[in-house]
């Protein structure tokens, strides 16, 4: 008896569709089976973790306070990775437009007038979340360096460099021991629309669409998936690969960084610790599950928001490490790349020995 | 000067010690044409498993033997995931570095006695002392050399046993087709799947040693991030060792060199700022890998399997 896969003739939308649902429930059992092996009851976990991250409207915003960064380093993620660029570096990307945010919001507003401070701050932010992303396009398409890693290493730097800057030359002196900057001037917080959900929701359900547009209805959408799957048939039909690289990683690394100023302008109104939560990294989990469609990202960010909030109110409630969340996370990948073979495979049972060549 | 020389060839060698064995285990991986990113997770939860395990038994040797089953098995799961499904080898190791990550701080705040509210933080447990060899090691500067922990004695004499087995012997032969050309290997009677799998799983035992030495000799201890990245240097190193065993030494010598270097120079007080000597193996990273890259366009052979990351299927053409 032989069990194998066997390539499918069409790729199969339903199992598209299904692996992520089916995943996701397994992913939810594994997890039981972990938290039922601390002793912790799993379904009481799970209705707590649900209570706590939709259970009302509070909640609610809470959940949409996560899912904001979340959504915006996805789409920025997936729109690099539509081209085989693994761009692993949104977290650094992020915490670099955090930084150049705070820098507008702290320095700039003694020569720049009020009502620009904000837009300005974004701005920035994107301007350095892109050009950090750039220097390993760069890289790569000059001189063919693999961007995995180098994306990853400028996370640490740019996490190293983040912990000094607040901490030490940009450090409040008033700011009663808590390291951190000065609080904003008025005219650079990010408005809220309810809670502590922020503007940041509007950028990013926009910029969502936007690439969905560009992705699926234009013609530079189909070059970058050309770039992605098919280098050669790009190159023969005449793509310029090395420019729309840069400018696809420069876009990726930009949204990531409107990320990171909009938490920074948004939530805190300072820098300060906080900003880097791993945000960056979820975002990957994210973009890979909703197969790189930035409208899918949307709601599986507020699902893994959910996870976050639900997994932060059960440890307060019932002491469960905050790890749990994270755990979960990385649970759910695992069931899904299993599951991913069956869009274009089929599994075959072949009994009797028939022989096979 | 020469207490300083034997210091920093001391601390280098300890520094260096687990990136060598996680190196050599990848090297061998990505020879047989599978890229596990999963190290950095590997070696994490390796790490809080084994300084549990030597915590409560206050066994060494079973907290090495754990070591080795966690990279084990996750290795053998990426392997599953990469060879058997042929889900895309960057998301497979990214999210075994993903949930290997958050478990290893979930088991590392709750595995600990009552007394400690479950953390593994803080604890003591029972490590690896060093072992001077009598005589050798007390030759001023070299001698530095002979007195480690056993772990670090069994690397170095891993390194020429490595080389050999993978570039003189029949089997390392076979790796190296697999990586070059499964098509050709499968039509010579290699067992390509099943020869990814062993090599894969080797290289994660590997990396789960190095991750027990970072918790059990290194630090020692248990500290959240007690790896720092050092998953994803490795993966630089084994590019840095062109592919060979043997040079595996080489680009650990500069991280741990590194490491002792920033030791040195925080201790003595010098102007540079904390965070830049903190980038320090970072932005080297870097360094090395666009070094290495330009080198290798130049070169013809480099040692980089050419079927590394692609999955082998042998009914499709």
């Amino acid at each position: 008896m032989r069990i194998f896969f066997e390539k499918r003739k069409s790729y199969s939308a339903g199992a598209a569709v299904l692996t992520p649902v089916i995943s996701f429930v397994v992913s939810l059992v594994l997890t039981a089976a972990i938290l039922a092996a601390v002793g912790l009851n799993p379904a009481n976990v799970y209705a707590a973790m649900f209570r706590g991250a939709f259970g009302s409207w509070r909640d609610f915003t809470e959940t949409l306070v996560k899912a904001i960064p979340l959504i915006l380093t996805s789409i920025g993620v997936a729109t690099a990775f539509r081209l085989k660029f693994w761009n692993i570096g949104a977290e650094g990307q992020l915490v670099l437009g955090g930084i150049a945010a705070s820098w507008v919001a702290l320095f700039w507003s003694s020569w720049m007038p009020g009502p620009l401070l904000l837009p300005a701050a974004i701005i920035m932010g994107a301007v350095a979340g892109g050009i950090f992303a750039g220097i390993p396009a760069l890289l790569k398409v000059k001189l063919k360096v693999d961007e995995t890693l180098t994306t990853l290493m400028l996370n640490y730097a740019a996490i190293i460099a983040y912990d000094g800057i607040y901490s030490g030359p940009w450090r409040d002196p008033d700011g009663f021991g808590f390291p951190g900057t000065a609080l904003f001037p008025a005219e650079a917080w990010l408005p809220r629309l309810s809670g502590r959900a922020h503007m940041g929701l509007v950028f990013a359900l926009v910029i969502a669409a936007l690439l969905w547009f560009a992705f699926y209805k234009t013609r530079w959408g189909f070059e970058l998936q050309m770039i992605g799957n098919n280098k050669k048939a790009a190159r023969v039909l005449g793509v310029n690969i090395g420019r729309n690289i840069l400018i696809a990683i420069f876009i990726s690394g930009a949204i990531a960084g409107i990320a990171g100023a909009c938490e920074v302008t948004g939530i805190a109104r300072r820098l300060q610790q906080g900003l880097s939560l791993g945000y960056g990294y979820t975002a990957i989990i994210i973009a890979w599950m909703s197969r790189l469609n930035p409208l899918v990202c949307v709601p599986v960010s507020i699902l893994m928001a959910g996870l976050l909030v639900g997994g932060d109110s059960v440890q307060i409630m019932m002491g469960v490490p905050s790890a749990m969340g994270q755990v979960m996370q990385g649970m759910i990948l695992f069931p899904m790349l299993a599951g991913s073979i069956f869009a274009e495979y089929r599994l075959k049972i072949n009994i009797g020995g028939e022989v096979q060549a | 000067m020469i207490i300083l020389i034997t210091s920093i060839i001391a601390i280098t060698l300890k520094a260096g010690t687990s990136l060598v064995f996680a190196t050599i285990g990848e090297i061998y991986t990505e020879k047989s044409g599978i890229l596990n990113l999963g190290i950095e997770g590997i070696m994490l939860m390796s790490a809080v498993l084994s300084f549990t395990v030597s915590y409560y038994t206050g066994s060494l040797f079973a907290a090495v033997l754990t070591a080795m089953v966690t990279g084990g098995v996750l290795s053998l799961l990426h392997a599953f995931l990469s060879i058997t499904m042929r889900a895309q080898q960057v998301v497979s190791g990214l999210s075994i570095t993903l949930f290997g990550t958050g478990m290893a701080s979930f088991l590392g705040q709750t595995l600990g006695p009552e007394s400690n509210s479950g953390y593994m933080i803080g604890l003591n447990a029972a490590k690896f002392k060093a072992v001077a060899i009598p005589g050798l090691s007390r030759i001023p500067m070299l001698g530095a050399v002979f007195n480690q922990d056993p772990l670090t004695y069994i690397v170095l004499l891993l390194l020429p046993i490595a080389w050999f087995f993978m570039f003189r012997t029949r089997h390392g032969l076979s790796l190296r087709a697999v990586g070059e050309n499964p098509q050709t290997a499968d039509a010579m009677g290699i067992n390509v799947a099943r020869t990814r799998y062993i090599y894969t799983v080797f290289g994660g035992i590997m990396a789960g040693i190095g991750g027990a030495h970072l918790s059990l000799s290194y630090t020692p201890g248990w500290t959240e991030n007690i790896t720092g990245g050092r998953g994803w240097i490795v993966i630089a190193l084994v590019i840095f060792s062109l592919w060979n065993p043997s040079r595996a030494i080489w680009g650990a010598m500069l991280f741990g060199g590194i490491n002792a270097v920033q030791f040195r120079l925080q201790a003595s007080g010098a102007q540079i700022p904390a965070p830049i000597l903190n980038m320090l193996p970072y932005l080297v990273t870097i360094g090395v890998l666009i070094l290495i890259t330009v080198w290798e366009n130049r070169k013809s052979y480099t040692g980089s399997p050419d079927a590394l990351a692609t999955p082998y299927q042998r009914e499709e053409k």
